[in-house]
């Protein structure tokens, strides 16, 4: 039972939210956006910004998984999965 | 294949331009001071200027200790410089068993593991007790030792926001139920001094069943009736499964060690890979730390010196104008922040100028991104010497144009 596109979309336009705050650069958001090199996010930034998902979605994020999460797009899979 | 191979230390190279362009503004290199001579635990001799220290972690001032040096001097004399083995070949002297038999005299414990540096004591316990499955809690702000730990085990690791309660009950919640857990915590942080709010966070980690593990690197020595820690005065000592210290700050040697009352906790002699396959310390390091250890059983009139030295400077640093970490002094550390590097740098620079030596701290090793100037008291800091580090912080303070 594969969630619908439509989950997924929607889930993407969540997590853009949650970014904003964040995108201090103002870069623009799309799947293959990544934290480290388009955000230029430092390790701070992404506990902070990692913990907002937690909650906003009610998961874990461990670092184990943080650290096989480069993109937007892998980002919004992993929350996807994890709330399934 | 021909030509140059491809220079690994190319990914250095903004870090190394970073440092030459503050060098080149005419300071001195703030991670490369050398003490020439060092004449007790708050004086030394830097470029030929005596200099009070204030950024040692040496709260108890136990390294000039006259029992302490004189138990070194006998066991390098009996038992030689080092041991040249592990722990479990032919490194465990009779100064090892003393030295763990005074860590569980002084905490009270049925065991004692000691380790060749408090670094070593957290990858050891860590990546040991936590396998693949199972999860170990950590706060965000945690010592690089602790993540190392994590990184050299294979459990799943899990962040919580800073001395947050409600985030730590949140993120144990989350988790399922069977796998073993171990929350990590520390008594005191050390970049600005602040205690963690054990009673409520041991609570919440025994709800959730983990296992606790605090780190008490910084309050060994002088908070609890006994001096064992954040812990102790939390009133927690019962429900703490494992406690981690150094012999590096309130001891004043080298070492790491681990104490717990747990019913197997002697496997993890076999076990533990940071025990195992490295060398024991000098037989000259354990008896002086044993020494020591004993000697702060009985320290209160130093523990008193020093809460009031520390006070001291934490109000004096305030009245002047400072920023500091924290809102009271709620341990030895004493945080000044700065709003950005060059004063950092030239404020530190100012005070050692002026005879005072602290430590300047930087992200990433900072929360926040801070830039700290970080004073660490110690309980052999006289009455005058505090006064005059807070002269030199005002001359040097105003010179720079921070206060």
């Amino acid at each position: 039972m594969g969630a619908t596109m439509s989950d997924r979309a929607e889930t993407f336009a969540r997590v853009a939210e949650l970014i904003a705050p964040f995108n201090k650069k103002g870069a623009t958001l799309g799947e293959d956006t990544t934290f480290a090199g388009d955000l230029e996010w430092d390790s701070l930034t992404v506990m902070d910004f990692v913990a907002a998902i937690e909650d906003e979605f009610d998961i874990l994020i461990t670092m184990n998984m943080q650290a096989e999460i480069d993109t937007v797009g892998q980002l919004v899979d992993a929350v996807e999965t994890l709330k399934a | 294949m021909s030509g140059d191979p491809k220079d690994l230390f190319s990914k250095f190279d903004p870090l190394i331009a970073e440092r030459q362009a503050l060098l080149d503004s005419g300071v001195r290199d703030p991670f490369s001071i050398v003490m020439d001579e060092v004449r007790s635990p708050t004086l030394a001799l830097i470029q030929g200027r005596e200099t009070i220290l204030l950024g040692t972690y040496n709260y108890m001032g136990m390294t000039f200790d006259p029992d302490v040096v004189a138990a070194g001097k006998k066991a390098l004399d009996d038992f030689g410089a080092g041991t040249t083995g592990s722990r479990v070949l032919n490194g465990t002297y009779q100064g090892h068993k003393e030295v763990e038999a005074a860590l569980r005299d002084f905490y009270g414990t049925a065991h004692a593991i000691v380790f060749s540096t408090g670094y070593q004591a957290n990858l050891g316990m860590i990546s040991t007790l936590a396998a693949k499955g199972e999860y170990v809690i950590i706060d965000a702000d945690s010592h690089a030792s602790i993540y190392d730990g994590c990184f050299l085990g294979d459990a799943e690791i899990v962040r919580f926001r800073h001395n947050s309660v409600e985030d730590l009950d949140k993120r144990l919640g989350r988790l399922p139920p069977e796998p073993g857990k171990l929350v990590v915590l520390e008594g005191v942080y050390s970049m600005l001094g602040d205690i963690a709010p054990l009673k409520e966070m041991v609570a919440v980690a025994k709800k959730h069943h983990a296992m606790v593990l605090v780190d008490e690197a910084h309050g060994m020595g002088f908070f609890g009736k006994h001096g064992r820690g954040v812990f102790e005065e939390a009133g927690v000592e019962a429900d703490v499964d494992f406690v981690v210290g150094t012999f590096s700050k309130s001891v004043g040697t080298v070492g790491g060690f681990c104490v717990s009352n747990h019913p197997s906790f002697e496997v993890l002699r076999l076990v533990c890979r940071p025990y195992v396959f490295t060398a024991s310390l000098p037989p000259s390091v354990v008896a002086t730390a044993a020494t020591s250890i004993r000697k702060l059983m009985h320290a209160a009139p130093k523990r008193a010196h020093l809460w009031k030295n520390s006070r001291r400077l934490h109000q004096g640093l305030r009245e002047l104008g400072y920023q500091l970490g924290t809102a009271d002094a709620q341990s030895a550390i004493i945080a000044v922040i700065l709003p950005d590097q060059d004063r950092a740098v030239r404020l530190w620079q100012a005070l050692l100028e002026g005879g005072l030596y602290v430590n300047l701290a930087r992200p990433p090793a900072t929360p926040a991104g801070m830039y700290l100037l970080r004073c660490s008291l110690c309980a052999e800091h006289s009455d005058d010497q505090v006064g005059q580090i807070l002269a030199i912080f005002e001359a040097a303070g105003k010179a720079v144009g921070v206060i």
